[in-house]
């Protein structure tokens, strides 16, 4: 498997701002999913947070361009945050308004900004795999050079499209980014149990691609390996699976407070992966490096707290989608 | 007009909407190697795209292609291996537009065959319109003439929304008048094959044919059947079936399909609604049982509408009189073992 090595860190050529914008939306993804999971007994349906993982998402989207493509899954909210979309429409979907992204017709597990390049994210595990190949194969015939960035879980590396997928980019040489966000778990069973790799990048070699593996907590290692990938799309040679290994701290979804999830993690676990948590990794580092002051970061935590209340005021106070529009957006 | 057969009309369609619009391209198993060996030259290996096996694979990626401002043409060869991508035409097809709120459009089309009465057996025999009937987002042609479909693909290929093309294998080699230009036969407009005033037959596929043979038997006997193609399931032409079954009285669904949720109970039930009191006698479907597709052809000749077993529901239909309502309805012309 492929290291990224030390003279090829793109991170090194990120200025200020974009650190600052790099922090700026993992804290968009922690401060409205939290704020989302407060909310959770007002609000019907499916909430997957990916608390824990807002560096795998946050590094991997700062290195596409805004006209690049994306595609997610069901944990689905840091993906659009990650790849630039605003909160209120976001979390007007969340609350079924017509103000939502989707005008309410997806909701949490099928958010969607083609404006930002967003393709969907899905209630499907694995089924946006070849969608993104296929976005790959539209840049490629329409002659452009945008690339697209799949994010999948460890889970979903073992079903079919994930398969297909990985051959069907190597062989036509797409240029497609697999970003597969190993958190350990599928629900409730471990990776170790239904995997026959530690590594999901491994699997890459069976498809004659490079595979890497990134640290998931830390976000500038992933943005290194995602624009090295990005890079190797853009020149025409092909895919790269790219694995980050993370964890979510949350449950699986937020199931509200009458349900009792089995025990299938120890609260050793969970603690020792708080320690590394990506959020505070970073403000160190950039602290360290003189990037941002302790003051600034809680500046700028206070903004996006403040963002999420715009979100959560803007969600209430919207209308609700009209029952005769029912059947609207089925067809064109 | 020149004469050519349904497979070449069909392919006249696709050909002249990759010459006139670039985001047209095809994509299936062995296409340069068999159908489009003739155009692969003129247009390329990029968009005569040759796939391997990954039905899930190359159908998601066709989807995927039309988010993105593409126009996808899938050839998926039968219609069953359409199952091995159930979750990419039902899931992500059908299901983008609406769930995004509108923010996306699905433009591609899937032809497959539907290759019954052949001899494959359970595996490559199904008539599956109905169970994707049942996928709202989804538009389904079933075309039966090279006239109409050359004029239906070409409808299928602009129109925005996600569309399968079945079609009828036993069409495939039929000819008939197509003109040179491009044209369109548009969606939801059923096409009347002949007029008649006692009896309304709705048939689907390769059924059409051998309805239009009834009607001619059943003329002699003094029993004018009316012979309707809707051509497209989804949109389904409603006003025209219950215009005719409210002139004739009397309505004959006869569909290869199995009968269970099918597009002929579909038809049944619309004009049990908006029909009824116009109706002189039960409708009658005409489908073929529910069981898989057997390998003998001495079991699977007796699956399928035959002409004699819809002159025989035609006739029933007509003689059936509310005093002795037994007497005069039909069952399928089927074996008992197979009822
Ligand atoms: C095809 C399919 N099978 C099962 C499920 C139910 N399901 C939803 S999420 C999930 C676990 C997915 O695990 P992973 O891909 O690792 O993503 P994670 O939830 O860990 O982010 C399962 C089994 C589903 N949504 N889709
Ligand atoms: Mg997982």
């Amino acid at each position: 498997m492929t290291r990224i090595t030390d003279s090829k860190r793109a991170s090194r050529d990120l200025n200020v701002d974009q650190h600052r914008e790099m922090l700026r939306r993992m804290l968009r993804i922690r401060l409205f999913e939290e704020r989302a999971a407060s909310l959770r007994s007002r609000l019907v349906g499916a909430m997957h947070n990916s608390v824990g993982q807002e560096a795998e998402i946050v590094g991997a989207c700062m290195a596409v361009r805004d006209d690049d493509y994306m595609t997610g899954n069901h944990r689905s909210h840091g993906h659009p945050i990650g790849k630039g979309v605003a909160l209120a429409p976001l979390m007007a979907e969340l609350f079924g308004k017509q103000t939502g992204l989707c005008h309410g017709r997806g909701g949490s597990m099928h958010l969607a900004a083609f404006s930002a390049g967003s393709l969907g994210e899905s209630g499907i595990v694995g089924s946006l795999m070849p969608v993104a190949v296929g976005a790959g194969l539209s840049s490629r015939l329409r002659g452009t050079d945008q690339v697209c960035l799949c994010f999948f879980g460890d889970g979903a590396a073992n079903c079919g499209p994930f398969h297909e997928s990985l051959n069907l980019a190597a062989i036509w040489g797409l240029p497609v980014i697999f970003l597969c966000e190993n958190n350990g778990y599928a629900l409730f069973t471990p990776q170790t149990r239904t995997t026959s790799v530690i590594d999901i990048a491994k699997r890459a070699c069976a498809y004659n691609i490079p595979g890497v593996v990134a640290d998931g907590q830390d976000v500038l290692a992933v943005y290194d390996c995602v624009a090295a990938a990005v890079a190797r799309a853009r020149s025409g040679e092909g895919p790269t699976l790219i694995e980050a290994k993370t964890y979510r701290y949350c449950e699986h979804q937020e199931f509200g407070e009458e349900f009792q999830a089995p025990r299938y993690r120890s609260e050793a676990e969970v603690a020792a992966w708080r320690k590394r948590d990506p959020i505070e990794l970073f403000v160190n580092d950039l602290i360290g490096r003189a990037l941002l002051s302790r003051a600034e970061v809680e500046q700028m935590r206070a903004a996006v707290e403040a963002e999420v209340e715009g979100a959560v005021v803007f969600a209430d106070s919207s209308a609700v989608p009209e029952p005769d529009a029912l059947m609207e957006y089925l067809y064109c | 007009m020149p004469q050519i057969t349904y497979l070449e009309a069909a392919k006249s369609a696709i050909v002249a909407a990759m010459r006139r619009d670039p985001h047209v391209f095809v994509m299936g198993e062995d296409v340069q190697g068999f159908y489009y060996s003739d155009v692969l030259q003129e247009f390329g290996p990029e968009r005569i795209r040759d796939t391997p096996i990954s039905e899930a694979g190359f159908i998601g990626a066709g989807i995927g292609a039309a988010l993105t401002g593409m126009r996808p043409v899938i050839e998926a060869a039968f219609s069953t291996f359409l199952y091995s991508a159930m979750d990419q035409i039902v899931n992500q097809a059908a299901k983008s537009r609406y769930m995004f709120g509108g923010q996306a459009s699905v433009p591609i089309v899937v032809r497959s065959s539907v290759a019954y009465g052949a001899g494959l057996a359970a595996h490559h025999s199904d008539r599956p319109w109905g169970i994707f009937a049942q996928i709202p987002g989804l538009k389904i042609i079933v075309p039966t003439t090279p006239y109409d479909i050359k004029g239906l693909l070409k409808t299928a290929i602009d129109d925005n929304n996600p569309v399968l093309c079945f079609e009828d294998a036993a069409l495939g080699e039929v000819s008939g008048e197509v003109p040179d230009h491009e044209y369109q036969v548009p969606f939801g407009a059923a096409d009347t094959k002949r007029v008649g005033s006692d009896v309304t037959v709705v048939a689907i596929a390769g059924c059409v044919d051998r309805s239009l043979q009834a009607a001619r038997v059943l003329e002699h006997e003094s029993i004018s059947v009316e012979v309707i193609d809707p051509r497209t399931l989804v949109p389904l032409d409603r006003g025209a079936i219950v215009q005719s079954v409210r002139k004739t009285g009397r309505l004959v669904v006869v569909d290869p399909a199995p009968g269970m949720c099918s597009v002929a109970s579909e038809i049944a039930a619309l004009v049990s609604e908006e029909a009824f009191a116009y109706l002189r006698a039960p409708v009658q479907r005409l489908t073929a049982p529910d069981v898989p597709v057997p390998f003998s052809p001495q079991l699977e000749g007796v699956m399928y509408p035959t002409a004699e077993g819809i002159a025989a529901a035609v006739r029933a239909t007509c003689n059936y009189s509310r005093r002795n309502p037994t007497a005069a309805c039909a069952p399928a012309p089927l074996p008992a073992a197979l009822r």
